[in-house]
């Protein structure tokens, strides 16, 4: 069963130190992605500028920044669709840019934009990733019986995409991107044009996953969905602004709420 | 990459182009009306002005319609390509293609297996072009719809990743319907597909017919004409693989992450 502990770096490697990850010596020892000095630029224009950061398996980590901030370049060069111009980024010990099967294999993304093809039922959705992803037969279904009965969708799941409501579409692409059982979770601005309800199901679905330990790395420019995370850092014309536990950073701000730390950090340009 | 994983991939990746496919019945329905179209009227009408005289492959006299079949084939492999690399452009700007290139696969190998589902179509349809042609009276030797597979294919995969390549430099889809009179049209009427290309040095368009000699699909209705009549087009068969290879490079270069298209297009991919 060598193939299925290869598919799933998630169980086989969570909660536990990582043995691969040995070269980076600012690298926390659990750390699962781990972002080491990056940078990129258009043209011109630097969208990062020295970014670090680090999230530990079983954490959820809110990345705060308002629009612009540059948390859009941030996933995309987590994914692999862009490379950074200099830094590194692992994901479970694998550098994204030499190993990017191995480090893409070990990440679930759900995308701020819409990626799920409306026409087709959420099991065909689902079970097109799971292939994608190296998971066939009943493996795949199991599994997507699994992550669809987790967030409630799984009478749903012969149903064409089209007949269900937005926030249930998040789920099932919540749902599409733990098929796999990564060990890194990116959830970029997912709650955009959700209603407050669905907004809140989604977010705590996501929290629930720190029980399994899988490292959540929450991007939004909405501060009450930050103030539930283990930690928040916050990220603002490219730069790491402040990072630490939400109650730390009210602290050191000296604002009455999160939001009025976050506003104060950012010279009130939210939005 | 592990073989299991790469054919499940590829399974998937055929999967959804032709429950697309499926879903979309007009496309097969115009990928079918266009050429018999041509077959059948504009064939008709042309019957006695365009004399074909006896050119390799064919033996003796033969009737206009039987002449242009291989073109139609080709016009049916150059639409579907087209239309492939629509499909990316419109992934790319819904975003499926995202879900695509984060799979755990070499980018290279996704691009190929999204090549070979679209060739898969295309092939699909060239052969119901082919029963429809007989059933519209034209003759096609039997032994030529074996021989003539491989290099079906051979073209289809050349004007697939054609079709990629420009899948690449077209941003939006606005701009597809210019890409596609700027590539589909010249590249089909400058070839042998509705006329040989004696014709066209007889005519003295020296220049035209320059162009023609280059245009790779030339080679893919040629390569496919030959074949069709149990021939082996060596030196048109090797520029279509030729073109295939380098078309499908320049096509990966273009979506890589470090170059190309990803590079240019900036944060709002």
């Amino acid at each position: 069963m060598s193939e299925a502990i290869d598919a799933t770096p998630g169980t086989a490697q969570r909660g536990t130190g990582d043995d691969r990850d040995v070269s980076g010596a600012a690298s926390p020892v659990n750390a699962l992605l781990h972002l080491d000095d990056v940078r990129k630029s258009y043209g011109m224009r630097e969208a990062l500028c020295g970014v670090s950061l680090a999230v530990q398996s079983g954490e959820f980590v809110a990345l705060l920044g308002p629009n612009g901030a540059g948390k859009s370049t941030l996933f995309q060069l987590l994914t692999g669709l862009f490379n950074a111009d200099t830094g590194r980024i692992r994901v479970c010990g694998h550098d994204i840019r030499r190993d990017p099967a191995r480090a893409l294999a070990g990440i679930g993304v759900v995308f701020q934009q819409t990626t799920v093809d409306l026409d087709l039922s959420v099991f065909t959705n689902l079970g097109f990733h799971a292939r994608l992803h190296g998971i066939g037969g009943r493996r795949a279904r199991e599994r997507i019986d699994e992550n669809l009965r987790r967030v409630g969708l799984a009478d749903r799941a012969k149903d064409p995409v089209r007949a269900l409501s937005g926030g249930n579409r998040r789920k099932v692409e919540l749902a599409r991107a733990l098929v796999h059982e990564p060990a890194v979770l990116l959830m970029d601005e997912a709650t955009v044009g959700l209603d407050p309800a669905s907004r809140r199901q989604l977010l705590d679905e996501v929290l629930a996953l720190r029980d399994r330990g899988v490292a959540v790395l929450w991007a939004t420019h909405l501060v009450d969905e930050a103030e539930a995370a283990d930690r928040v850092i916050v990220l603002h014309h490219g730069r790491i602004l402040a990072e630490g536990h939400p109650d730390a950073l009210v602290r050191s701000t000296g604002a009455p709420t999160l939001a009025e730390a976050f506003l104060k950090l950012t010279g009130g340009s939210q939005g | 990459m592990r073989l299991p994983h790469a054919w499940l991939a590829l399974q998937a990746i055929t999967g959804r182009e032709v429950v697309k496919f499926v879903r979309q019945g007009g496309r097969f329905a115009s990928a079918l009306v266009r050429p018999l179209l041509w077959l059948v009227v504009f064939a008709a009408g042309f019957q006695n002005v365009f004399g074909v005289s006896i050119i390799p492959p064919y033996e003796s006299y033969i009737p206009y319609q039987e002449y242009i079949v291989p073109g139609l084939l080709g016009m049916v492999l150059l639409f579907n390509g087209m239309q492939s690399s629509l499909a990316m452009v419109y992934d790319r700007e819904m975003g499926m293609m995202r879900l695509l290139l984060t799979a755990p696969l070499p980018r290279a190998y996704l691009l190929f297996a999204k090549l070979l589902a679209g060739t898969l179509l295309s092939v699909l349809q060239t052969y119901v072009f082919l029963v429809v042609a007989v059933l519209f009276g034209v003759a096609v030797p039997w032994s030529g719809w074996l021989y003539a597979l491989p290099v079906i294919v051979l073209a289809g995969m050349m004007l697939g990743a054609l079709g990629l390549l420009l899948s690449v430099q077209v941003r939006q889809l606005e701009n597809f319907a210019g890409t596609m009179n700027f590539v589909i049209f010249p590249m089909f009427f400058i070839s042998p597909a509705l006329y040989p290309l004696w014709k066209l040095e007889e005519s003295g368009a020296t220049i035209v017919f320059q162009i023609a000699r280059w245009n790779p699909f030339t080679h893919a209705v040629e390569a496919i004409r030959f074949a069709l009549y149990g021939q082996f087009a060596a030196a048109s068969t090797g520029i279509v693989v030729v073109s295939l290879i380098a078309f499908f490079m320049v096509a990966v270069h273009g979506y890589d992450p470090q170059r190309g298209m990803l590079k240019r297009t900036g944060p709002v991919a």
